[in-house]
């Protein structure tokens, strides 16, 4: 009963029901999809790219748009990857902060400078990615094989569990709380709902936009850690594209372009989604990779039209 | 008029930084590199700015004139991958064909963005980050993963064509420049597109047609990136969907801003796109010739685009 | 101590070409239902946006509760005791109700977790309180507008007001809302809590308010307990007639029994805001819209220019039947619309004079896409002598020109149209005293060379003096029609009052 109501709640109807029907769908054309190892296989593949779409649900509650979340992922796998041999504490903290830093540095030059969020995000992306080419000078920087505990990160299980299901898992419930029940993930939602409002009703809307963009680069920092440990190497060219990956995610499961609206439940399932087409191409062998990108494409365009119309009828309703 | 109103406020003549600011950092860019970069100050190295600033100068004309109607379009470094795709696939039916078909596809992706921004009214961000992502693809597809060359097709005579030694590029772009220059001063269309960027209600109810307009805004912004790309494809022998116009919305969209059109819409400098894009490949150049990581430039333009935006504030701010 | 609550004393407030407050006093007593009136331009929005910090003030004291006061911003109008509840509700949509009236002070636990149960039950209480039964779980937006304004309320006594201003809270309420909302108002008052409460419904100021300040440009023309003042003697003192000098400016009658008709529209009907209302107008006339505000006179002006389509009714020009979907469509057809929102429906204000004088009319100049310098120079040129627009030249940026003449621009755009028909909505507001005059003349000679004209004004003088004929709008319905001798502000005051008057009645049934 418990999950039927969940499923009539609103927001996630749309996104959970195109899950169910891609699964079933799944099953039935591939044999080998519904398997425990297949599954968690899937999962695993969509972890690093779900844990950005999470920090891409915030900023897109905002009404705010972050294209820098690839390269922060690739700048932060880089430095990751410089302290992997040494101190595994180092390999994880740095990036975290680096990417929470650049993050922090994209919310400033757009809550303070208000310089819209693309564009803002974009010289983000642009100028994190040169910079992570120059720091490697454009090669790989491998992970030493002394590095045993902190390959774990990305190669290790739990059980049956791979490592970075679990950290995607744990950040999606973090969030999921913070969203939910916290004033900060509340003033969120005011944010993106109405921000002259919010700050009518006293709210310091700058803070929570650096906030806002500050965990968009936390998650990155904490994608290009997985990433790096799992790949064995820091590469400067990770993340390639996941902006939009994470934007389609989130767009898919059912939060609004206009803000204010959904959360990071709706983007587990369209992180899923994603993940599961992907899977399904692989399966199927002969469609070629790039299909990912127009697939991608595709379900972006039918979710932001959906949302269009969707709002229309809002507006025309009231 | 009599000489007591036009006392009232002396027009703002002569030279103004917001105007003229990318030509006055044109010229200091290459003064500074005629004296540090070696080799700079040559006619080979005026030739090769000529020819590397080609697709930027292009792909920034159209920009200019999206921006200018208060939009953005981030999908023209794809549009520039289809349409070469397209044309290299078609190039056994006959080079001026294929030329079309090329065209047309670019034509009609563009469309596709200005008909989903007029129609559901989505930031043209959104839209055009779908083809951005899913224009890649279609050319990778179009290719089938391929790079295709043709070395040895007469095809490529088109990119390496000059005229008493200046290259057909140059020919190409002061046609395209001098073409945009028309459109955006002296034609009613370039007039309705500026309006649109100012005030898109005034100009709804002043009985413009906005929705067929900004169509025709997003297809020649496509249009123009497909021209590139045809050059481009020409000149390099070869057409690649994974790297042809990458980051070409960067540098189109970062001379867009040097060049003092404003980025919230409703005027175009087109000169000063001209400068602004001579900056962007100035840059890459000086970068290169100074060994200096090409990356660095990357970081650079970011940076410009950044501050670009951010001193536009002040100049709307100043005269509300 | 004075039984006062808020005092206002000597307050003006000057923008570039407009004097909006000058000199003005305005009290609010403790636990009194207060209305500031004063049709469109009067002062009062200056004057509310002052008092809740919106604005501030050039000169001129405020005092709550006997201290001075200066609000610099909503909030600290807030932190002192004033409460506003917007037009423009200011609340979160995509909220629940009890996360609005509680946003950004929640209670919490330790672990910063927010105690929903206890936002549930105190919003419950908090609403209950003011006589409304709601779960307090749904979304802002899913609820009707009067409960919205009851939870802006909520909020607002909760944060400790001891004034709550209300800015036209009932014009996008039913009946039933409204009566909601005065039980509220009532509770309030029984608590002490003093409210301004504005409204451009006079009905709604009778029932409800104890008292009433009258403004009209920018001053203060009267203060009175609301049972010692009738409709009458309220609407001429917002007015500000003066018999005699309407008498004495009234527009000469013209016959135009036999002039052709221009234009019929039947049965026109929108939404709530309009209810089948016919017009026609004759070549050469200029009718007049008169109307409270929120009858509809702007709503009526964008159906007849393709800008909103009717859901009912049609439109005739020159006797055949047009379908206007778009203003292009009308403008094909000779209609012309001058917004009354210059700035944002106007100008296009980083456009050259020059351009914006064109710019409906390039079709004119232009062949093969390219348009004539020259004869756009001309066609201004001969505009900024005839409309004497004051500017540099003709390719100054109209953002650099005063609102007269911005306004002038704006018609001459719509003039070189050569139109048969312009509906003017509210031409003269915000200008001075000169260009009004000058915008004047323009009209009646427009008329003279055939255009018919459409009129919309709140200032009932002036659609005395213009026009022809003016046809009277009440809640989105034509109540009478005036010319000739019948028409004065006295009778279009009458019409507006009857027509009231009939409503409730209806109501009352």
């Amino acid at each position: 009963m418990k999950v039927l109501n969940r499923i009539n709640s609103m927001e996630d109807k749309g996104v959970i029901a195109a899950f169910l029907v891609l699964f079933i769908t799944a099953t039935v054309m591939f044999e080998p999809f519904f398997s425990l190892l297949n599954i968690m296989n899937i999962l695993r593949q969509v972890s690093m790219i779900g844990i950005v779409a999470i920090g891409m649900t915030f900023v897109i509650l905002i009404k705010g748009i972050d294209l820098s979340v690839g390269a922060l992922v690739a700048v932060s796998g880089v430095l990751s990857a410089y302290f992997a041999g040494r101190s595994m504490v180092l390999a994880i903290l740095l990036p975290l902060l680096l990417g929470a830093l650049l993050g922090a540095i994209n919310g400033i030059i757009i809550a303070r400078y208000r310089i819209v969020p693309f564009i803002a995000t974009f010289a983000m992306m642009i100028g994190a990615r040169g910079a992570s080419y120059i720091a490697t000078d454009t090669k790989s920087i491998a992970v030493p094989m002394t590095a045993k505990a902190y390959s774990k990160i990305g190669r290790g299980y739990a059980g049956l569990v791979p490592v970075p299901v679990i950290i995607f898992f744990l950040l999606l419930f973090i969030a999921y709380y913070i969203l939910k029940n916290t004033s900060f993930g509340r003033k969120v939602y005011a944010l993106g709902s109405n921000e002259e409002a919010s700050l009518m009703m006293g709210i310091k809307v700058n803070r929570v936009k650096i906030a806002v963009y500050s965990i968009s680069g936390l998650m990155c920092g904490a994608a290009g850690v997985i990433l790096t440990s799992r790949l064995g190497a820091g590469q400067p060219v990770a993340g390639m594209g996941w902006e939009i990956q994470a934007i389609a995610a989130t767009a898919i499961g059912g939060t609004l372009l206009s803000g204010g609206v959904g959360g990071v439940k709706g983007t587990f399932f369209g992180v899923l989604i994603l993940g599961m087409i992907t899977n399904m191409i692989n399966l199927q062998g002969s469609l070629n990779s790039w299909w990912q990108g127009i697939i991608t494409g595709v379900l972006l365009l039918i979710a932001i039209i959906v949302q269009a119309q969707e709002g229309r009828r809002i507006v025309s309703l009231s | 008029m009599n000489g007591k109103t036009l006392s009232l406020k002396p027009a703002v003549n002569g030279i103004s930084f917001s105007k003229h600011g990318a030509a006055i950092i044109f010229i200091l860019l290459m003064i500074l590199n005629g004296i540090f970069t070696p080799n700079f100050a040559s006619l080979g190295m005026l030739r090769n700015l000529l020819l590397q600033v080609f697709p930027i100068m292009i792909v920034s004309m159209g920009m200019t004139i999206v921006i200018s109607s208060g939009g953005i379009d981030i999908s023209v470094g794809s549009i520039m991958a289809v349409a070469a795709a397209a044309l290299a696939k078609n190039l056994g039916i006959g080079i001026f064909p294929a030329i079309v078909i090329g065209l047309s596809i670019g034509v009609v992706f563009g469309a596709f963005n200005g008909f989903l921004i007029a129609k559901f009214k989505i930031q043209p961000m959104i839209v055009t980050l779908i083809l951005m992502v899913g224009g890649r693809g279609i050319a990778q597809q179009l290719n089938n993963g391929y790079v295709i060359s043709f070395y040895d097709h007469p095809f490529v005579e088109l990119g390496l064509y000059s005229i008493s030694g200046i290259p057909i590029q140059v020919f190409v772009m002061l046609l395209v420049i001098a073409s945009v220059f028309i459109l955006m001063y002296y034609m009613v269309l370039g007039k309705y597109i500026q309006a649109i960027g100012d005030n898109l209600r005034a100009s709804e109810l002043s009985g413009i047609k906005t929705f067929k307009i900004t169509i025709i805004i997003y297809a020649l912004s496509a249009f123009f990136a497909s021209l590139a790309a045809i050059f481009e494809t020409s000149r390099i022998c070869s057409a690649d969907p994974n790297t042809l116009g990458r980051f070409m919305e960067l540098d189109a969209i970062a001379a867009v801003a040097v060049g003092g059109t404003s980025m919230t819409g409703g005027k175009a400098n087109v000169i000063g796109t001209v400068f602004g894009a001579l900056i962007i490949q100035l840059i890459t150049i000086s970068v290169n010739m100074n060994n200096i990581n090409y990356y660095y430039s990357l970081i650079l333009k970011a940076v410009i685009i950044i501050a670009a935006m951010y001193l536009q504030q002040f100049r709307t701010k100043g005269t509300k | 101590m004075s039984d006062f609550l808020l005092k206002m004393t000597g307050v003006s407030k000057e923008f570039p070409g407009v004097k909006a407050l000058n000199n003005v006093d305005f009290y609010i007593r403790k636990g009194e239902v207060h209305s500031l009136m004063g049709e469109n331009g009067a002062g009062k929005s200056t004057l509310i946006k002052i008092l809740t910090g919106i604005y501030t003030k050039d000169s001129g004291t405020i005092e709550l509760n006997g201290r001075q006061m200066s609000p610099q911003n909503v909030l600290e109008a807030q932190a002192a005791g004033i409460s506003t509840i917007f037009q423009e509700l200011n609340l979160i949509p995509d909220l629940s109700i009890a996360e609005n009236i509680f946003l950004g002070r929640e209670p919490k636990d330790r672990f910063g977790k927010i105690q929903w149960k206890k936002i549930y039950v105190k919003s419950t209480e908090a609403l209950k309180d003011l006589g409304i039964n709601i779960d307090v779980q749904l979304k802002l937006k899913d609820i009707g507008a009067a409960i919205q304004q009851m939870v802006a309320l909520v909020r607002a006594l909760d944060i400790n007001a001891n004034l709550v201003v209300m800015d036209e809270p009932t014009s996008s309420l039913d009946d039933n809302e409204v009566k909601v909302l005065f039980k509220v108002i009532r509770n309030l008052k029984e608590r002490g809590v003093s409210v301004l409460f504005i409204s451009h419904r006079l009905s709604e100021i009778f029932e409800i308010c104890d008292r009433v300040t009258i403004l009209r440009d920018g001053k203060l023309v009267g203060e009175s307990l609301i049972r010692d003042i009738s409709h009458g003697e309220l609407i001429s003192k917002m007015i500000g007639k003066d018999s005699e000098s309407i008498v004495s400016n009234k527009k000469k009658a013209i016959d135009f029994s036999t002039k052709e008709t221009y234009l019929t529209a039947n049965g026109i009907s929108s939404g709530i805001m309009l209810k089948g209302i016919d017009l026609s107008i004759r070549k050469g006339e200029i009718v007049g819209l008169a109307g409270l505000l929120g009858s509809g006179r702007t709503e009526l002006a964008r159906v007849l220019f393709g800008d909103d389509q009717a859901a009912n009714g049609k439109i005739e020009i020159n006797g055949k039947k047009v379908s206007l979907k778009h203003p292009a469509d009308a403008i094909i057809n000779g209609v012309a619309f001058c917004s009354e929102e210059r700035k944002a429906e106007g100008i296009i204000p980083n456009m050259s004079v020059a351009d914006n004088i064109t710019l409906a009319s390039f079709s004119d100049i232009t062949r093969f896409g390219f348009f004539s310098r020259k004869k756009q120079l001309q066609i201004t040129n001969k505009y900024i002598k005839q409309l004497s627009i004051k500017t540099p030249g003709a390719n100054r940026e109209i953002k650099f020109l005063s609102g007269g003449n911005q306004q002038k621009v704006i018609l001459a755009r719509w003039l070189a149209l050569k139109p048969d028909f312009i509906i003017l909505d509210e031409p003269t507001r915000g200008i001075d005293v000169g260009a009004k005059s000058e915008i004047d003349k323009l009209i009646q000679s427009m008329a003279n060379e055939g255009i018919s004209i459409l009129l919309i004004s709140s200032e009932m003088e002036e659609l005395v003096k213009r026009c022809d004929r003016v046809a009277v709008l009440y809640e989105g319905e034509k109540v009478g029609e005036l010319q000739g001798e019948e028409l004065s502000v006295d009778a279009i005051l009458h019409t507006i009052t009857a027509g009231h008057n009939r409503k409730l009645q209806g109501a009352n049934k």
